[in-house]
Protein backbone atom coordinates (compact mmCIF):
# COMPACT_ATOMS: atom_id res chain seq x y z
CA UNK A 1 0.00 0.00 0.00
CA UNK A 2 1.14 3.52 0.48
CA UNK A 3 3.81 2.56 3.38
CA UNK A 4 4.99 0.45 0.89
CA UNK A 5 5.85 3.06 -1.87
CA UNK A 6 7.07 5.43 0.39
CA UNK A 7 9.31 2.52 1.86
CA UNK A 8 10.89 2.18 -1.16
CA UNK A 9 11.48 5.64 -1.85
CA UNK A 10 12.92 6.40 1.51
CA UNK A 11 15.33 3.02 0.53
CA UNK A 12 16.05 5.03 -2.61
CA UNK A 13 17.54 7.86 -0.55
CA UNK A 14 20.93 8.22 0.69
CA UNK A 15 22.68 9.97 3.54
CA UNK A 16 24.88 12.64 2.35
CA UNK A 17 28.91 11.43 1.44
CA UNK A 18 31.46 14.77 2.17
CA UNK A 19 33.37 14.17 -0.22
CA UNK A 20 34.68 18.04 -0.92
CA UNK A 21 38.03 18.77 0.33
CA UNK A 22 39.96 21.84 1.15
CA UNK A 23 42.42 21.28 -1.60
CA UNK A 24 40.44 20.16 -5.06
CA UNK A 25 43.23 17.42 -6.43
CA UNK A 26 44.10 15.68 -2.69
CA UNK A 27 40.80 13.70 -1.16
CA UNK A 28 40.57 11.64 1.81
CA UNK A 29 41.28 8.49 0.02
CA UNK A 30 44.35 9.71 -0.94
CA UNK A 31 45.55 10.08 2.75
CA UNK A 32 44.12 6.98 4.02
CA UNK A 33 45.74 4.90 1.08
CA UNK A 34 48.08 6.71 -0.77
CA UNK A 35 46.99 5.89 -3.76
CA UNK A 36 49.71 5.88 -6.90
CA UNK A 37 48.66 7.97 -9.63
CA UNK A 38 47.98 6.84 -13.02
CA UNK A 39 51.69 8.28 -14.08
CA UNK A 40 53.80 5.90 -11.69
CA UNK A 41 52.58 2.82 -13.15
CA UNK A 42 52.62 3.82 -16.95
CA UNK A 43 53.59 1.03 -19.11
CA UNK A 44 55.51 3.14 -21.71
CA UNK A 45 59.05 3.42 -21.36
CA UNK A 46 58.34 7.86 -20.72
CA UNK A 47 60.05 10.00 -18.03
CA UNK A 48 57.46 11.98 -15.68
CA UNK A 49 58.05 15.06 -13.84
CA UNK A 50 55.88 17.93 -11.79
CA UNK A 51 53.71 14.71 -10.24
CA UNK A 52 52.96 13.75 -13.87
CA UNK A 53 52.49 16.93 -15.34
CA UNK A 54 55.76 16.93 -17.69
CA UNK A 55 56.11 13.51 -19.84
CA UNK A 56 58.97 13.02 -21.69
CA UNK A 57 60.91 10.06 -23.60
CA UNK A 58 63.58 8.31 -21.84
CA UNK A 59 66.98 9.32 -23.58
CA UNK A 60 66.46 13.57 -22.82
CA UNK A 61 70.03 14.09 -23.54
CA UNK A 62 69.37 15.55 -26.95
CA UNK A 63 66.79 18.07 -25.62
CA UNK A 64 69.67 19.59 -23.22
CA UNK A 65 71.72 19.71 -25.86
CA UNK A 66 69.11 21.66 -28.02
CA UNK A 67 68.10 24.13 -24.95
CA UNK A 68 71.70 25.01 -24.04
CA UNK A 69 72.57 25.70 -27.84
CA UNK A 70 69.23 27.96 -27.74
CA UNK A 71 69.84 29.66 -24.34
CA UNK A 72 73.56 30.09 -24.66
CA UNK A 73 73.05 31.95 -28.59
CA UNK A 74 70.40 34.11 -27.62
CA UNK A 75 72.37 35.03 -24.35
CA UNK A 76 75.23 35.76 -26.33
CA UNK A 77 73.25 37.75 -28.88
CA UNK A 78 71.38 40.17 -26.13
CA UNK A 79 74.67 40.25 -23.89
CA UNK A 80 77.06 41.61 -26.80
CA UNK A 81 75.20 42.42 -29.90
CA UNK A 82 71.83 43.96 -29.04
CA UNK A 83 73.49 46.73 -27.43
CA UNK A 84 75.45 47.71 -30.12
CA UNK A 85 72.59 47.37 -32.31
CA UNK A 86 69.99 49.26 -29.99
CA UNK A 87 72.04 51.90 -29.99
CA UNK A 88 72.90 52.20 -34.12
CA UNK A 89 70.46 50.91 -35.61
CA UNK A 90 67.05 50.70 -33.31
CA UNK A 91 65.35 48.93 -30.29
CA UNK A 92 63.04 47.14 -32.16
CA UNK A 93 65.85 44.64 -32.99
CA UNK A 94 66.20 43.52 -29.19
CA UNK A 95 62.21 43.99 -29.06
CA UNK A 96 61.78 41.39 -31.48
CA UNK A 97 64.45 39.14 -30.82
CA UNK A 98 63.08 38.87 -27.38
CA UNK A 99 59.60 37.87 -28.40
CA UNK A 100 61.05 35.47 -31.03
CA UNK A 101 63.36 33.94 -28.29
CA UNK A 102 60.53 33.82 -26.04
CA UNK A 103 57.92 31.86 -28.46
CA UNK A 104 60.62 29.38 -29.45
CA UNK A 105 61.17 28.31 -26.28
CA UNK A 106 57.65 28.20 -25.26
CA UNK A 107 56.80 25.83 -28.03
CA UNK A 108 59.84 23.85 -27.29
CA UNK A 109 59.06 23.48 -23.72
CA UNK A 110 55.46 22.49 -25.44
CA UNK A 111 56.29 20.08 -27.46
CA UNK A 112 58.38 18.15 -25.02
CA UNK A 113 56.23 18.03 -22.23
CA UNK A 114 52.85 17.64 -23.16
CA UNK A 115 51.63 14.21 -23.72
CA UNK A 116 51.96 13.53 -28.39
CA UNK A 117 48.76 11.27 -27.94
CA UNK A 118 49.47 8.60 -26.25
CA UNK A 119 46.81 5.44 -26.65
CA UNK A 120 46.53 3.73 -23.48
CA UNK A 121 46.81 -0.18 -23.94
CA UNK A 122 43.85 -2.20 -23.97
CA UNK A 123 42.05 -3.76 -20.55
CA UNK A 124 42.83 -7.01 -19.83
CA UNK A 125 38.91 -7.53 -20.66
CA UNK A 126 39.21 -5.64 -23.31
CA UNK A 127 42.32 -7.79 -24.83
CA UNK A 128 40.11 -10.75 -24.41
CA UNK A 129 37.77 -9.58 -26.10
CA UNK A 130 39.44 -8.80 -29.64
CA UNK A 131 41.21 -12.05 -28.93
CA UNK A 132 38.03 -14.27 -29.19
CA UNK A 133 36.86 -12.37 -31.79
CA UNK A 134 40.25 -13.03 -33.77
CA UNK A 135 39.99 -16.50 -33.03
CA UNK A 136 36.15 -16.35 -34.29
CA UNK A 137 37.98 -14.94 -37.70
CA UNK A 138 40.79 -17.24 -37.73
CA UNK A 139 38.95 -20.86 -36.37
CA UNK A 140 41.49 -20.94 -33.71
CA UNK A 141 43.83 -24.07 -35.17
CA UNK A 142 46.05 -23.93 -31.96
CA UNK A 143 49.20 -22.31 -33.85
CA UNK A 144 50.18 -18.39 -33.61
CA UNK A 145 48.05 -16.71 -36.06
CA UNK A 146 49.54 -14.23 -38.84
CA UNK A 147 49.78 -10.92 -37.88
CA UNK A 148 46.68 -9.65 -37.30
CA UNK A 149 45.10 -6.60 -39.43
CA UNK A 150 41.53 -5.37 -40.15
CA UNK A 151 40.73 -3.28 -43.52
CA UNK A 152 38.37 -0.54 -43.82
CA UNK A 153 37.52 2.20 -46.36
CA UNK A 154 38.21 5.94 -45.61
CA UNK A 155 36.99 7.99 -48.31
CA UNK A 156 36.98 5.44 -50.27
CA UNK A 157 40.61 4.58 -49.83
CA UNK A 158 41.04 0.88 -48.54
CA UNK A 159 43.05 1.47 -45.40
CA UNK A 160 44.75 -1.49 -42.99
CA UNK A 161 44.65 -1.54 -39.42
CA UNK A 162 47.54 -3.12 -37.80
CA UNK A 163 47.17 -4.81 -34.41
CA UNK A 164 49.57 -3.83 -31.63
CA UNK A 165 50.76 -6.86 -29.91
CA UNK A 166 52.02 -4.93 -27.07
CA UNK A 167 49.38 -2.74 -26.79
CA UNK A 168 47.12 -5.39 -27.41
CA UNK A 169 44.59 -2.93 -29.40
CA UNK A 170 43.73 -2.83 -33.10
CA UNK A 171 45.73 0.63 -33.99
CA UNK A 172 43.52 3.36 -35.56
CA UNK A 173 44.79 4.50 -38.86
CA UNK A 174 47.32 7.18 -38.91
CA UNK A 175 48.43 5.59 -35.50
CA UNK A 176 52.20 3.95 -34.88
CA UNK A 177 54.21 1.91 -32.04
CA UNK A 178 57.09 3.88 -31.17
CA UNK A 179 59.83 1.83 -29.71
CA UNK A 180 61.75 4.27 -28.51
CA UNK A 181 58.92 5.04 -26.42
CA UNK A 182 57.06 1.84 -26.55
CA UNK A 183 53.29 3.63 -26.52
CA UNK A 184 51.38 3.60 -29.65
CA UNK A 185 51.26 7.18 -30.64
CA UNK A 186 48.00 8.59 -32.72
CA UNK A 187 48.66 10.18 -35.76
CA UNK A 188 52.20 9.35 -35.23
CA UNK A 189 54.54 11.65 -36.96
CA UNK A 190 58.14 10.85 -35.68
CA UNK A 191 60.54 10.75 -32.57
CA UNK A 192 62.37 13.46 -32.11
CA UNK A 193 65.31 13.00 -29.94
CA UNK A 194 66.25 16.68 -30.03
CA UNK A 195 62.75 17.78 -28.31
CA UNK A 196 63.05 14.26 -26.48
CA UNK A 197 59.58 12.73 -27.20
CA UNK A 198 57.36 11.76 -29.98
CA UNK A 199 55.71 13.87 -32.26
CA UNK A 200 51.95 12.98 -32.62
CA UNK A 201 48.46 14.46 -32.49
CA UNK A 202 48.71 16.95 -30.00
CA UNK A 203 51.89 18.64 -29.60
CA UNK A 204 52.29 18.20 -33.80
CA UNK A 205 51.39 21.91 -34.20
CA UNK A 206 53.85 22.68 -31.27
CA UNK A 207 56.65 21.42 -33.01
CA UNK A 208 55.63 23.33 -36.05
CA UNK A 209 55.36 26.38 -34.58
CA UNK A 210 58.53 25.80 -32.80
CA UNK A 211 60.64 24.35 -36.05
CA UNK A 212 59.24 27.54 -37.56
CA UNK A 213 60.10 29.96 -34.95
CA UNK A 214 63.29 28.71 -34.75
CA UNK A 215 63.94 29.31 -38.70
CA UNK A 216 63.13 32.84 -38.25
CA UNK A 217 65.36 33.31 -34.76
CA UNK A 218 68.37 31.73 -36.35
CA UNK A 219 68.01 33.75 -39.60
CA UNK A 220 67.56 36.89 -37.68
CA UNK A 221 70.40 36.46 -35.51
CA UNK A 222 72.54 35.41 -38.65
CA UNK A 223 71.86 38.60 -39.58
CA UNK A 224 71.87 41.20 -36.75
CA UNK A 225 75.10 39.38 -35.68
CA UNK A 226 76.60 40.01 -39.80
CA UNK A 227 75.34 43.56 -39.73
CA UNK A 228 76.98 44.21 -36.07
CA UNK A 229 80.48 42.67 -37.54
CA UNK A 230 79.97 44.76 -40.65
CA UNK A 231 78.94 48.03 -38.98
CA UNK A 232 82.09 47.48 -36.11
CA UNK A 233 84.51 46.75 -39.25
CA UNK A 234 83.72 49.98 -40.98
CA UNK A 235 84.52 51.95 -37.76
CA UNK A 236 87.61 50.08 -37.13
CA UNK A 237 88.77 47.34 -39.51
CA UNK A 238 87.65 43.38 -40.07
CA UNK A 239 90.18 41.88 -37.82
CA UNK A 240 89.35 44.77 -34.62
CA UNK A 241 85.80 43.86 -34.69
CA UNK A 242 86.34 40.47 -34.82
CA UNK A 243 88.37 40.71 -31.53
CA UNK A 244 86.56 43.69 -29.88
CA UNK A 245 83.10 40.90 -29.92
CA UNK A 246 84.56 37.30 -29.81
CA UNK A 247 80.49 35.83 -29.30
CA UNK A 248 79.58 37.22 -32.37
CA UNK A 249 82.26 34.52 -34.41
CA UNK A 250 80.11 31.40 -32.30
CA UNK A 251 77.06 32.93 -32.76
CA UNK A 252 77.56 33.01 -36.74
CA UNK A 253 79.04 29.76 -36.64
CA UNK A 254 76.31 28.21 -34.56
CA UNK A 255 73.56 30.04 -36.79
CA UNK A 256 75.26 29.04 -39.67
CA UNK A 257 75.38 25.36 -39.10
CA UNK A 258 71.88 25.43 -37.69
CA UNK A 259 69.79 27.28 -40.51
CA UNK A 260 70.31 24.72 -43.11
CA UNK A 261 68.77 21.72 -41.38
CA UNK A 262 65.99 23.98 -39.29
CA UNK A 263 64.94 25.63 -42.57
CA UNK A 264 65.45 22.33 -44.24
CA UNK A 265 62.78 20.83 -41.68
CA UNK A 266 60.52 23.66 -41.72
CA UNK A 267 59.93 23.68 -45.17
CA UNK A 268 59.55 19.97 -45.42
CA UNK A 269 57.17 20.06 -42.37
CA UNK A 270 54.97 22.71 -44.66
CA UNK A 271 54.95 20.67 -47.28
CA UNK A 272 53.89 17.50 -45.15
CA UNK A 273 51.41 19.76 -43.40
CA UNK A 274 49.50 21.11 -46.60
CA UNK A 275 49.36 18.06 -47.83
CA UNK A 276 47.86 16.48 -44.43
CA UNK A 277 50.53 13.85 -44.42
CA UNK A 278 52.80 12.40 -41.65
CA UNK A 279 56.23 11.88 -41.72
CA UNK A 280 55.78 8.14 -41.40
CA UNK A 281 53.63 7.97 -44.06
CA UNK A 282 55.60 10.01 -46.44
CA UNK A 283 59.11 7.78 -45.44
CA UNK A 284 56.62 4.71 -46.32
CA UNK A 285 55.46 6.73 -49.23
CA UNK A 286 51.80 5.22 -48.36
CA UNK A 287 49.76 8.00 -50.59
CA UNK A 288 52.40 8.26 -53.66
CA UNK A 289 51.01 7.86 -56.39
CA UNK A 290 53.99 5.40 -57.59
CA UNK A 291 51.95 2.62 -55.37
CA UNK A 292 49.24 2.81 -57.84
CA UNK A 293 47.05 5.16 -59.94
CA UNK A 294 44.17 5.07 -57.80
CA UNK A 295 46.38 5.59 -54.49
CA UNK A 296 45.39 9.23 -53.15
CA UNK A 297 45.62 10.28 -49.16
CA UNK A 298 42.21 10.16 -47.75
CA UNK A 299 42.96 12.11 -44.80
CA UNK A 300 43.70 15.72 -47.46
CA UNK A 301 40.50 18.08 -47.05
CA UNK A 302 40.96 18.92 -50.67
CA UNK A 303 43.09 22.21 -50.69
CA UNK A 304 46.28 23.52 -49.09
CA UNK A 305 44.25 26.13 -46.69
CA UNK A 306 42.13 24.04 -45.46
CA UNK A 307 44.96 21.08 -44.64
CA UNK A 308 46.98 24.26 -42.82
CA UNK A 309 44.08 25.23 -40.71
CA UNK A 310 43.13 21.69 -39.81
CA UNK A 311 46.62 20.90 -38.89
CA UNK A 312 47.80 23.95 -36.85
CA UNK A 313 44.15 25.81 -35.52
CA UNK A 314 41.59 22.71 -35.64
CA UNK A 315 40.82 21.44 -32.13
CA UNK A 316 43.06 19.83 -29.71
CA UNK A 317 42.47 16.58 -28.42
CA UNK A 318 42.73 15.82 -24.46
CA UNK A 319 44.93 13.64 -23.17
CA UNK A 320 43.67 9.89 -22.82
CA UNK A 321 45.99 8.92 -20.55
CA UNK A 322 45.05 10.72 -17.79
CA UNK A 323 48.23 10.82 -15.64
CA UNK A 324 47.47 12.82 -12.35
CA UNK A 325 44.19 10.33 -12.20
CA UNK A 326 43.92 7.83 -9.26
CA UNK A 327 44.65 4.15 -9.70
CA UNK A 328 41.20 2.75 -8.77
CA UNK A 329 41.70 0.07 -6.12
CA UNK A 330 42.75 -3.55 -7.50
CA UNK A 331 39.90 -5.66 -8.80
CA UNK A 332 39.50 -8.88 -10.53
CA UNK A 333 38.98 -9.14 -13.77
CA UNK A 334 35.09 -8.19 -15.60
CA UNK A 335 34.83 -6.09 -12.15
CA UNK A 336 32.39 -3.26 -12.25
CA UNK A 337 33.41 -0.55 -14.03
CA UNK A 338 33.88 3.09 -12.68
CA UNK A 339 31.90 5.52 -14.96
CA UNK A 340 33.13 8.89 -14.02
CA UNK A 341 34.91 11.97 -14.74
CA UNK A 342 38.15 11.82 -12.63
CA UNK A 343 39.87 13.86 -15.35
CA UNK A 344 38.20 16.78 -15.04
CA UNK A 345 38.63 16.56 -11.97
CA UNK A 346 41.93 18.20 -12.01
CA UNK A 347 40.68 20.86 -13.92
CA UNK A 348 36.94 21.55 -12.25
CA UNK A 349 36.43 22.29 -8.52
CA UNK A 350 32.98 21.30 -8.30
CA UNK A 351 33.87 18.05 -10.09
CA UNK A 352 37.08 17.48 -8.29
CA UNK A 353 36.03 14.13 -6.87
CA UNK A 354 38.21 10.75 -7.16
CA UNK A 355 36.95 7.67 -6.31
CA UNK A 356 37.52 4.07 -5.82
CA UNK A 357 35.48 1.00 -6.74
CA UNK A 358 34.04 1.11 -3.44
CA UNK A 359 33.10 4.64 -3.44
CA UNK A 360 30.15 6.28 -5.69
CA UNK A 361 30.42 8.26 -8.16
CA UNK A 362 29.31 12.30 -7.98
CA UNK A 363 26.28 12.69 -10.81
CA UNK A 364 26.40 16.38 -10.91
CA UNK A 365 26.67 19.31 -9.05
CA UNK A 366 23.74 19.94 -7.99
CA UNK A 367 22.84 16.48 -6.43
CA UNK A 368 24.77 14.02 -3.88
CA UNK A 369 24.72 10.85 -3.88
CA UNK A 370 23.95 9.02 -0.63
CA UNK A 371 24.69 5.86 0.73
CA UNK A 372 21.32 3.62 0.84
CA UNK A 373 20.23 2.40 4.27
CA UNK A 374 18.64 -0.99 2.75
CA UNK A 375 20.91 -1.81 -0.02
CA UNK A 376 19.56 -4.88 -0.68
CA UNK A 377 16.48 -5.53 -2.95
CA UNK A 378 15.29 -9.26 -1.37
CA UNK A 379 15.03 -7.41 2.24
CA UNK A 380 12.37 -4.85 1.06
CA UNK A 381 10.85 -7.34 -0.69
CA UNK A 382 10.78 -9.36 2.64
CA UNK A 383 9.76 -6.22 4.71
CA UNK A 384 7.06 -5.36 2.51
CA UNK B 1 14.96 -11.73 -17.97
CA UNK B 2 16.82 -8.91 -15.97
CA UNK B 3 15.55 -7.69 -12.72
CA UNK B 4 14.64 -4.08 -11.90
CA UNK B 5 17.12 -2.33 -10.84
CA UNK B 6 15.60 1.14 -9.53
CA UNK B 7 19.14 3.43 -9.65
CA UNK B 8 22.64 2.60 -10.23
CA UNK B 9 23.49 2.12 -6.39
CA UNK B 10 21.86 -0.84 -6.39
CA UNK B 11 23.47 -2.02 -9.35
CA UNK B 12 26.78 -1.82 -7.88
CA UNK B 13 25.52 -3.38 -4.62
CA UNK B 14 23.43 -5.74 -5.35
CA UNK B 15 24.81 -6.99 -9.38
CA UNK B 16 27.45 -9.51 -10.29
CA UNK B 17 29.46 -8.63 -13.23
CA UNK B 18 28.22 -11.35 -16.31
CA UNK B 19 30.26 -9.88 -18.93
CA UNK B 20 30.95 -7.15 -20.51
CA UNK B 21 29.99 -5.86 -24.42
CA UNK B 22 32.61 -3.70 -26.42
CA UNK B 23 31.39 -1.29 -29.28
CA UNK B 24 34.64 -0.57 -31.43
CA UNK B 25 35.39 2.02 -33.32
CA UNK B 26 33.78 3.27 -36.65
CA UNK B 27 36.76 4.19 -39.15
CA UNK B 28 34.99 4.59 -42.39
CA UNK B 29 34.93 8.29 -42.22
CA UNK B 30 38.47 8.74 -41.29
CA UNK B 31 40.41 9.85 -38.06
CA UNK B 32 37.24 11.29 -36.44
CA UNK B 33 35.68 9.81 -33.25
CA UNK B 34 32.61 7.58 -34.21
CA UNK B 35 30.99 4.37 -32.87
CA UNK B 36 29.80 1.43 -35.05
CA UNK B 37 26.20 1.51 -34.93
CA UNK B 38 26.17 -2.43 -35.54
CA UNK B 39 24.03 -3.59 -32.23
CA UNK B 40 25.51 -6.34 -30.73
CA UNK B 41 23.81 -9.42 -30.18
CA UNK B 42 24.21 -10.33 -26.59
CA UNK B 43 22.22 -7.76 -25.75
CA UNK B 44 19.56 -8.49 -27.90
CA UNK B 45 17.13 -9.77 -24.66
CA UNK B 46 18.36 -6.72 -22.86
CA UNK B 47 17.62 -3.66 -24.15
CA UNK B 48 15.66 -2.36 -27.22
CA UNK B 49 17.57 -1.47 -30.45
CA UNK B 50 16.36 1.91 -30.96
CA UNK B 51 17.52 3.00 -27.53
CA UNK B 52 21.10 2.28 -27.40
CA UNK B 53 21.49 2.82 -31.24
CA UNK B 54 19.78 6.66 -30.06
CA UNK B 55 22.35 6.70 -27.43
CA UNK B 56 25.76 5.69 -29.71
CA UNK B 57 24.17 8.29 -32.55
CA UNK B 58 24.08 11.01 -29.79
CA UNK B 59 27.28 10.67 -28.70
CA UNK B 60 28.62 10.17 -32.43
CA UNK B 61 27.19 13.61 -32.69
CA UNK B 62 28.66 14.88 -29.29
CA UNK B 63 32.15 14.27 -30.87
CA UNK B 64 31.51 15.51 -34.09
CA UNK B 65 30.73 18.30 -32.63
CA UNK B 66 33.97 18.38 -30.61
CA UNK B 67 36.05 17.73 -33.51
CA UNK B 68 34.47 19.97 -35.40
CA UNK B 69 36.47 22.43 -37.71
CA UNK B 70 34.83 25.31 -38.21
CA UNK B 71 35.00 28.81 -37.17
CA UNK B 72 35.10 28.40 -33.43
CA UNK B 73 37.99 26.21 -33.56
CA UNK B 74 40.08 28.46 -36.13
CA UNK B 75 39.47 31.22 -33.64
CA UNK B 76 40.85 29.70 -30.19
CA UNK B 77 43.65 27.95 -32.08
CA UNK B 78 44.90 31.44 -33.43
CA UNK B 79 44.42 32.96 -30.24
CA UNK B 80 46.20 30.19 -28.77
CA UNK B 81 49.03 30.64 -31.23
CA UNK B 82 49.26 34.19 -30.53
CA UNK B 83 49.84 33.72 -26.64
CA UNK B 84 52.50 30.89 -27.58
CA UNK B 85 49.55 28.87 -25.90
CA UNK B 86 49.67 30.14 -22.58
CA UNK B 87 45.89 30.23 -22.60
CA UNK B 88 45.38 26.87 -22.69
CA UNK B 89 46.42 26.66 -19.32
CA UNK B 90 44.21 28.92 -18.02
CA UNK B 91 41.10 28.01 -20.54
CA UNK B 92 39.35 24.92 -21.11
CA UNK B 93 39.41 23.65 -24.59
CA UNK B 94 36.10 23.42 -26.64
CA UNK B 95 36.52 19.56 -27.06
CA UNK B 96 36.86 19.51 -23.18
CA UNK B 97 33.55 21.20 -22.71
CA UNK B 98 31.62 18.85 -24.99
CA UNK B 99 33.46 15.83 -23.32
CA UNK B 100 32.18 17.17 -20.06
CA UNK B 101 29.00 17.49 -21.25
CA UNK B 102 28.98 13.80 -22.84
CA UNK B 103 30.18 12.44 -19.26
CA UNK B 104 27.29 14.12 -18.06
CA UNK B 105 24.98 12.98 -21.15
CA UNK B 106 26.01 8.84 -20.34
CA UNK B 107 25.52 9.61 -16.52
CA UNK B 108 21.96 10.62 -17.45
CA UNK B 109 21.82 7.58 -19.90
CA UNK B 110 22.75 5.24 -17.34
CA UNK B 111 20.39 6.31 -14.36
CA UNK B 112 17.31 6.59 -16.52
CA UNK B 113 17.55 3.90 -19.58
CA UNK B 114 20.91 1.26 -18.89
CA UNK B 115 20.59 1.09 -15.21
CA UNK B 116 16.81 -0.26 -14.74
CA UNK B 117 17.66 -2.98 -17.06
CA UNK B 118 21.35 -4.07 -15.35
CA UNK B 119 23.06 -2.49 -18.03
CA UNK B 120 26.28 0.09 -17.17
CA UNK B 121 27.76 2.08 -20.03
CA UNK B 122 31.40 3.28 -19.36
CA UNK B 123 32.40 6.84 -21.22
CA UNK B 124 35.08 6.41 -23.73
CA UNK B 125 37.52 9.02 -22.50
CA UNK B 126 37.95 6.14 -19.70
CA UNK B 127 38.89 3.81 -22.29
CA UNK B 128 41.31 5.71 -24.26
CA UNK B 129 38.20 6.33 -26.63
CA UNK B 130 39.13 3.30 -28.35
CA UNK B 131 35.75 1.78 -27.39
CA UNK B 132 32.23 1.83 -25.72
CA UNK B 133 31.95 -0.64 -22.82
CA UNK B 134 29.02 -1.63 -21.81
CA UNK B 135 29.15 -3.83 -18.40
CA UNK B 136 26.03 -5.58 -18.29
CA UNK B 137 25.40 -7.73 -14.97
CA UNK B 138 22.99 -10.05 -13.67
CA UNK B 139 20.98 -9.60 -9.63
CA UNK B 140 23.57 -11.25 -7.41
CA UNK B 141 20.95 -11.52 -4.27
CA UNK B 142 17.92 -12.71 -6.08
CA UNK B 143 17.09 -16.25 -3.61
CA UNK B 144 19.18 -15.59 -0.47
CA UNK B 145 19.36 -13.04 2.16
CA UNK B 146 22.68 -10.88 1.80
CA UNK B 147 25.28 -9.42 4.69
CA UNK B 148 23.25 -6.33 4.80
CA UNK B 149 19.87 -7.08 4.98
CA UNK B 150 19.76 -7.99 8.81
CA UNK B 151 20.35 -4.42 9.88
CA UNK B 152 17.91 -2.93 7.26
CA UNK B 153 14.99 -5.58 7.96
CA UNK B 154 15.27 -4.39 11.88
CA UNK B 155 14.93 -0.60 10.83
CA UNK B 156 12.13 -0.77 8.59
CA UNK B 157 8.47 0.34 9.44
CA UNK B 158 5.80 -1.56 9.65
Amino acid sequence: MHLGVSESMRECEYSQISTRSSTPMETPYKKKTSKKRKWEIFPGRNKFYCGGRIMMAKQTGVFYLTLVLILVTCGLFFTFDCPFLALQLTPVIPVIGGVLFLFVLGTLLRTSFSDPGVLPRATPDEAADLERQIDVANGSTGYRPPPRTKEVVINGQTVKLKYCFTCKIFRPPRASHCSLCDNCVDRFDHHCPWVGNCVGKRNYRFFYMFILSLSFLTIFIFAFVITHIILRSHRNGFLNALKDSPASVLEVVVCFFSVWSIVGLSGFHTYLISSNQTTNEDIKGSWSSKRGKDNYNPYSHGNIFTNCCAALCGPLPPSLIDRRGFVQSDTPQLAPPTNGITMYGATQSQQSHMFSMESKPIVSDTETERLPPHPSSSSRAASQ
Amino acid sequence: MATEFHNLQELRHNASLVTKVFIQRDYSEGTVCRFQAKFPSELDNRIERTLLGETVRTLNSYYAEAEKIGGQSYLEGCLACATAYIIFLCMETRYEKVLRKISGYIQEQNEKIYAPRGLLITDPIERGMRVLEISVFEDRGSGGSSPSSTMSSGSSAR
